[in-house]
């Protein structure tokens, strides 16, 4: 479908700037526009919630830490991109392509199986519903991991980032 | 009494426990000496009691799996316990040694011959070794040689017997070098050792090969299938064995141990370097009889060495100037003589020889300890002279034990060693050696014998005293326990050969006991050997049995005793009546005395070709062990290191040369999976 | 159809974040591509949930951006405090632990 190509061209594109654009800030806005581009594929792909919560999270929670830590270093100038390193940046462009070779052989191998599965979705399908059934009923343990994880996390960063008493 | 025969060997084995373990602190000399003696005396007691019981076999009953009674071969076979069980072998033969003893006439001679002259050996030691620090010890060790050599003699099967046998050279070692602070002792018992050793592989090889070809290992069963063997087989085998015997025996090539063993103490000389355990070898040969005379090859080689050796040690004893070494050289000599009879097939004639030489050459070895004795420890014979008027006991003796190994009429060791010449010259041999050669051999060493050991006793006890004044002071006869042993011996060198009187000499009674009693054992096999040989030379050796066999045989007594007869001139002229011809003579022929007085540099000889590459070749070892096999170890570890020099410089520090790697490999691992 | 274009794209998405991590030097960017990754991953995610009609797909993109967004608060944490003793936040900079 015409809009998914052009959506998956701007996902693309974005992150080609995310990479190789010398300021840090506007790479932090190309990296937004991708994560909306990921948040419309997962609408595409009855993930309601997940397309929620894709805006919400990442690209409104977690850039915005982004764009805070990048301010607060104050990283105006421009960087080199690659002073002296020359094997490895050749390298790094030659295993990209053959990381995606890897990938797309794998992928093709897989074949194209969606028959044999059944073909129609339940009626709650990427709701917020259904994810919150599976979230405390079968994988529950997992979830009060996470909820640990993300304790652990804040407990973290609260210590690493403060000033020390002088 | 028959099933207690297991006791025979047991009891000096207790006695060497006793004395081994409690001797040293706990039980006073008279202990000491009673328990090791005393258990001696037992087991002659019970051997005599079980010889007895040899005659009348048919009242005693079988009992099965224990004790098997055969009258018609004389024998019995007690079995004590199951030893060891192997598996079947490749030839469906299984593999169980059973620990047994057997009884028959020829152990029982070597049983009597063992424990009789070996109770008197441990008598004499009393007196001989009384001011020993190491009594205890000394006495225990005998007294496992004793329970060893026992166990050699009544062994049922070869495994049994080679335990004695080694046990009897373990003994050998611990005796020789009983003072072993002393460096020529403790020298002298690791050559003894060592050489045995060669001729113990090779008694290996031959029970390996024993039991491959013929399926067991006990005596009875081997030697009934030797018919079986192809001649070279049997002939392969005897040599192996007889290999083994030159070691044990001192014969050529492996007698050089027995002179340096008389290092050891001087009743130990007697008992295991003349009497017992130097005649194992020739036990042995005879026990294989069978064996030997399927395999005629072998025989024959038997035969050759032990002429040539008798000759040849004869030659030897002439320079030597310490009297324990002439007696030593003259057994390798006697020993030469054995092994010449038991090559012609004469079996009961080397056991009788062994038997007579057993009474006179203890006699010797314990005489000369009584001149040692009053010598203060000097056994240099050019530093004695004159001891008759003051060994009264000593001289008469030693003078009977002389004539009697130089075979004077009458005496024992004239009718053994007649009996052993007489055979050596009927024998056609197949190979072209005849048997005249053998006897020629076998005169000239008479006539040797009797002009060295006349040398000896000339040296010794006649003529002016040599000796310090210091020593001439100390002069004395043996105490009385040393001196009785000496008469018995003696009595028993002179009636020990009335056993054996060939038909020749006893006016047509067949008086020849001791070759009848031996004849179950020997009979069958030497029957076929008689066959085999007549029907090769014609009858012509029945013939020397029969009518012109007593007058040639008159004739080579009167030869024998012409050699003799020189030997002893040429004896008295050089040392008595003379004296001043040896050092003449010794002046003219430098060379041959040197050569005597060096033994024909054996020793020298093997030092250079054996040791010394021997000893290239342990050094070479271990440089190569320190170069080689441990720089291999550290260059192991100069590797691991050379390898994390170059791998630490992959740690650079740098997080994203680490992500390259990180990709690279996961790039690697997607690819090999995909 | 679809299911078989976007995990094509998410693995160009991928490769193109792995580039970034090895080209950049700042570690902010770097943490930014990192995110790209994961992204990348959710996608893929994503769709195979869409192909299998599984909900469990979208259990896991779940707890795929509960861990990101933890290891980015962290990860951000630790550049402001090496920031703080080296006033920069080149990461060739933190080199120490070499041999």
């Amino acid at each position: 479908m015409l809009v998914i190509n052009l959506i998956a061209f701007v996902a693309i594109f974005s992150a080609l700037m995310v990479v190789f654009h010398r300021s840090p800030m506007v790479s932090v806005v190309f990296l937004i526009v991708n994560l909306v581009c990921i948040a419309l594929f997962f609408l595409f792909l009855h993930a309601q919630f997940l397309f929620a919560i894709q805006i919400i999270v990442y690209a409104g929670a977690i850039m915005v830490l982004f764009v805070f830590v990048v301010m607060l270093l104050n990283l105006r100038k421009e960087e080199e991109l690659l002073p002296g390193w020359r094997v490895q940046r050749a390298l790094a462009y030659l295993g990209g392509p053959l990381l995606v070779g890897a990938l797309w052989t794998a992928l093709w191998r897989r074949g194209r199986s969606s028959e044999a599965f059944p073909g129609s979705f339940g009626s709650g399908f990427g709701t917020a519903e259904d994810i919150g059934q599976l979230l405390f009923n079968d994988y529950l343990f997992q979830f009060e991991a996470a909820s640990v994880l993300l304790v652990v996390a804040m407990i973290g960063a609260v210590v690493l980032a403060r000033r020390k008493e002088s | 009494m028959l099933s207690l025969l297991y006791l025979i060997p047991l009891l000096p084995l207790a006695g060497f426990v006793i004395n081994g373990l409690l001797g040293k602190r706990f039980l006073p000399k008279w202990a000491i000496s009673a328990v090791a003696c005393g258990t001696v005396l037992l087991a002659f007691l019970l051997s005599l009691g079980a010889v007895f019981s040899l005659n009348n076999l048919d009242s005693v009953a079988s009992v099965r799996g224990v004790l098997e009674v055969d009258p018609a071969a004389q024998r019995v076979t007690l079995t004590v316990a199951q030893w060891l069980a192997g598996g079947t072998g490749a030839n469906g033969a299984v593999f169980t040694i059973p620990w047994g003893f057997t009884l028959d006439p020829l152990s029982a001679v070597m049983l009597l011959v063992v424990t009789g002259v070996g109770f008197l050996i441990h008598v004499y030691s009393v007196g001989y070794m009384a001011h020993e620090e190491g009594y205890w010890r000394y006495f225990a060790y005998l007294n496992l040689f004793m329970s060893m050599m026992l166990t050699l003699v009544l062994g049922s099967s070869f495994p049994v017997m080679f335990v004695g046998w080694e046990g009897v050279g373990l003994c050998s070692y611990l005796l020789i070098g009983f003072d072993y602070p002393k460096d020529s002792a403790a020298d002298a018992g690791r050559k003894a050792f060592i050489v045995n050793r060669i001729g113990d592989m090779a008694f290996i090889l031959a029970m390996s090969w024993i039991f491959a070809s013929l399926g067991s290992l006990g005596f009875t069963q081997a030697m009934a299938r030797v018919g079986k063997l192809a001649p070279s087989a049997a002939a392969g085998i005897g040599l192996l064995l007889f290999i083994g015997a030159c070691g044990k025996s001192a014969q050529i090539p492996l007698y050089v141990w027995l002179p340096d063993a008389m290092a050891g103490p001087t009743p130990v000389s007697a008992l295991i370097h003349a009497a017992t355990m130097v005649t194992a070898g020739v036990y042995m040969v005879c026990r294989c009889s069978a064996l030997y005379l399927q395999g005629p090859a072998a025989l024959t080689v038997v035969a050759v060495v032990g002429a040539l050796t008798a000759l040849l040690a004869a030659t030897m004893a002439l320079r030597q100037n310490d009297i324990k070494k002439v007696l030593a050289y003259s057994t390798v000599s006697q020993l030469g003589y054995m092994f010449l009879a038991a090559g012609v097939g004469a079996f009961s004639a080397a056991i009788f020889h062994l038997m007579t030489h057993a009474f006179f050459k203890a006699l010797l070895f314990l005489g000369s300890g009584s001149v040692i004795h009053a010598m203060s420890g000097e056994q240099d014979l050019r530093k004695m002279g004159g001891l008759k008027k003051f060994l009264g006991v000593t001289y008469p003796t030693f003078l009977i034990a002389t004539l009697a190994i130089a075979g004077i009429p009458g005496l024992s060791g004239f009718f053994s060693k007649d009996e052993i010449l007489w055979k050596a010259l009927g024998h056609e041999n197949r190979y072209g050696l005849g048997g005249t050669w053998f006897w020629i051999a076998g005169v000239a060493a008479a006539g040797l014998t009797t002009f060295y050991m006349f040398r000896l006793v000339f040296l010794a006890f006649f003529g002016e005293g040599r000796m310090d004044e210091e020593t001439k002071h100390h002069i004395h006869e043996s105490p009385k326990v040393m001196t009785i042993p000496l008469m018995v011996l003696a009595v028993l060198s002179v009636v020990g050969g009335w056993v054996g009187i060939p038909k020749s000499l006893s006016f047509g009674a067949d008086l020849n006991r001791f070759e009848h009693f031996l004849a179950p054992v020997f009979e069958p096999a030497a029957a076929e050997e008689a066959h085999a040989a007549a029907s090769l030379a014609d009858g012509s050796m029945a013939g020397h049995e029969a009518g012109s066999g007593m007058g040639l045989e008159y004739l080579l007594m009167l030869a024998t005793l012409g050699a003799v007869a020189v030997g002893f001139v040429l004896a008295y002229r050089f040392y008595r009546s003379r004296p001043e011809i040896p050092q003449r003579l010794a002046g003219r022929f430098p060379t041959l005395g040197n050569l005597l007085a060096n033994k024909y540099y054996v020793d020298e000889l093997y030092d250079a070709i054996l040791v010394q590459p021997y000893w290239r070749l342990c050094d070479f070892l271990s440089a190569f062990d320190k170069k080689f096999i441990d720089g291999l170890v550290n260059a192991v570890g100069a590797f691991t290191e050379v390898c994390s020099q170059f791998i630490k410089l992959f740690q650079t520090g740098q997080v994203r040369r680490y992500a390259l790697w990180f990709m690279l490999g996961a790039i690697a691992l997607l690819w090999y999976l995909v | 159809m679809i299911t078989s274009f976007l995990p094509l794209v998410a693995a160009v998405l991928f490769a193109i974040g792995a580039i970034g991590v090895l080209i950049r030097r700042n570690a902010i960017v770097i943490l930014m591509c990192i995110e790209l990754m994961l992204n990348a991953v959710n996608l893929t995610f994503a769709s195979y949930a869409y192909e299998l009609r599984s909900m469990a797909g979208h259990v896991f993109i779940f707890f795929v951006m509960t861990v990101a967004a933890a290891e980015a608060a962290v990860g951000l944490g630790i550049v402001i405090a090496v920031f703080r003793k080296r006033q920069s936040a080149d990461v060739d900079d933190v080199n120490l632990m070499r041999w």
